[in-house]
């Protein structure tokens, strides 16, 4: 029984990593440019399908993360400079015109990949368990747990620690001080915005690896990821980490004790956190 | 330095400044005055080039080039610093990222990090202390500090005196008039006019979006008929 219950933490855990990586630049977007990007989880579904493509013909799984990320990242290049742009400062026409785009990008998905399931191959020094407690684990998971934590860590260095991050914690506090000043906002908005994209394409390759690829994947990590800002608040890297943590592991307990609400299960708290903090967890007003 | 010529500014169909001019000389402190709602602040804004308010019509031309339709971040890399209205620091940047996070226009007057903790040694104590974490005093030296960063030639100034103990008050002058020892030119806009008189060379007064009256500070201080009809003070 207690073998069981850590096996089942540990799955929490490993989704909530996965969920962390996808949110955070869900998360830094939102936070900084002030952009609900719903096409998220169509980047994150591209980045995978990218990832399964290259991982493929290459076999090589580490070709295929980077140009997952690379494509995503390019891809979020082109949605800001040739349609975003023209929508700034207005946050419903960014949330129709991103969820458009997340539409369009889904529908494409569908006709070159076809409705089939998909799996990036994990190379084979992840693939198999691990024994360890006297249980064994998927060593592919460990990894993802792992590579959340790797994430967090460099996000968080970069956030806090260099300059470039400086720029964007002063971008989000006040965007037009900050441009008074002599910094080109603009241009750390787009680079925080390909940063965020291509985190949504690391966590498609990543994850295609474990959940598989199918055409509404997208809409599921989205909701996720959704659920992991809101609960910890826009633009917070912390906050980001405690939703994802909290989203995951409510996602298994709910999955395995309470199977009929298992969406309750993670929704119900996240409106009961909402009614007392309104701003999420971590969230400060702007 | 700045000259700002017949400029019309908006906010959305607002028209709020009709026509106002104004010049800052090199290494001079022009005070800005008039009550609330004249347009200092929007005159400010509109030589800043943030937006809103929209400039619709007139000419500012910066160090001999015309400025107007510039990005913020343009004019300020020409070595236009700015002091914003409320200070308006970064609550989650550090005392020290303030200072580190921009960069030089040029090197002219060679304002470091280093320079500006020793014009400001409360802020050196301070400078693990988030923007959020001082006293008001020490936001508006910070706010003055992040203005020098970028080695400013000229120094816009909103109401920096606002809110503060009368003590900080005349410690601000006290930096205001080193600012200007040291070759800075100073546009700023005040509600005290005790304040402004004590550091500004000339003042121009803006009544309802226009320019009413221009005089040197010592000729204001014997015009009583002005201050009460613009000002409101007797």
């Amino acid at each position: 029984m207690s073998s069981l219950n850590t096996f089942q933490l540990l799955n929490g855990l490993t989704f909530a990593a996965l969920l962390f990586i996808v949110a955070s630049g869900f998360t830094l977007i939102f936070g900084l440019l002030r952009i609900v990007n719903l096409a998220h989880g169509a980047l994150y579904l591209l980045g995978g399908y990218c990832a399964y493509a290259m991982a493929s013909t290459t076999g090589s799984f580490m070709v295929g993360i980077l140009a997952a990320m690379a494509a995503v990242a390019v891809t979020g290049l082109i949605l800001d400079q040739g349609l975003l742009r023209f929508v700034r400062g207005h946050e419903l026409r960014q949330v129709l015109l991103t969820l458009g785009v997340g539409l369009v990008l889904n529908d494409m998905m569908l006709v070159v990949f076809g409705g089939d399931t998909y799996t990036v191959p994990a190379p084979e020094f992840l693939q198999g368990a691990l024994r360890f407690a006297g249980m064994f684990y998927p060593k592919y998971r460990l990894f993802v747990l792992a590579l959340g934590v790797l994430i967090f860590i460099l996000l968080w260095v970069l956030l806090n620690k260099t300059r470039l991050g400086a720029l964007i914690r002063a971008g989000v506090d006040d965007p037009e001080t900050i441009a008074a000043l002599g910094i080109n906002i603009r241009r750390i908005f787009l680079l925080t915005f390909m940063l965020g994209a291509a985190l949504a394409g690391l966590g498609g390759a990543v994850g295609g690896a474990f959940l598989t690829l199918y055409p509404s994947a997208d809409a599921e990590i989205l909701v996720f990821s959704l659920a992991v800002v809101i609960i910890g608040g826009r633009g917070s890297l912390v906050g980001a980490a405690v939703g994802a943590l909290m989203v995951g592991m409510l996602n298994t307990v709910g999955q395995v004790m309470f199977p009929e609400f298992a969406y309750f299960v993670i929704f119900g708290p996240m409106a009961a956190i909402l009614a007392f903090r309104p701003l999420g967890l971590f969230g400060r007003t702007a | 330095m700045l000259e700002v010529r017949d400029i019309h500014s908006y906010y959305g169909e607002a028209h709020v400044l009709h026509g106002a001019s104004l010049s800052v000389a090199k290494g001079e402190v022009l005070a800005l005055l008039g009550r609330n709602g004249m347009g200092k602040t929007t005159l400010i804004r509109s030589i800043m080039g943030v937006s809103p308010p929209n400039v619709r019509a007139g000419a500012i031309t910066f160090k001999g080039e015309a400025i107007l339709g510039l990005p913020p971040h343009l004019i300020a890399q020409r070595g236009m610093g700015y002091v914003p209205q409320g200070r308006r620091l970064f609550p989650s940047l550090t005392v020290t990222e303030h200072l580190t996070v921009l960069k030089p226009a040029s090197a002219t007057h060679g304002w470091t990090v280093a320079k500006a903790f020793e014009f400001f040694p409360r802020l050196a104590e301070r400078r693990y202390h988030r923007g959020n974490q001082l006293s008001g005093g020490e936001r508006q030296m910070l706010a003055v500090a992040r203005a020098l960063m970028i080695d400013p030639d000229l120094i816009l100034m909103d109401e920096p005196s606002e809110g503060l103990a009368p003590v900080m008050v005349q410690h601000l002058e006290g930096i205001i008039g080193q600012l200007k020892a040291a070759g800075l030119s100073i546009l700023l806009v005040e509600q005290n006019l005790y304040s402004a008189l004590a550091v500004a060379d000339r003042v121009t007064i803006l009544e309802t979006g226009r320019v009413v009256h221009e005089a040197t500070a010592a000729e204001i201080g014997d015009q009583p008929e002005t201050l009460t009809r613009f000002l409101g003070v007797h």
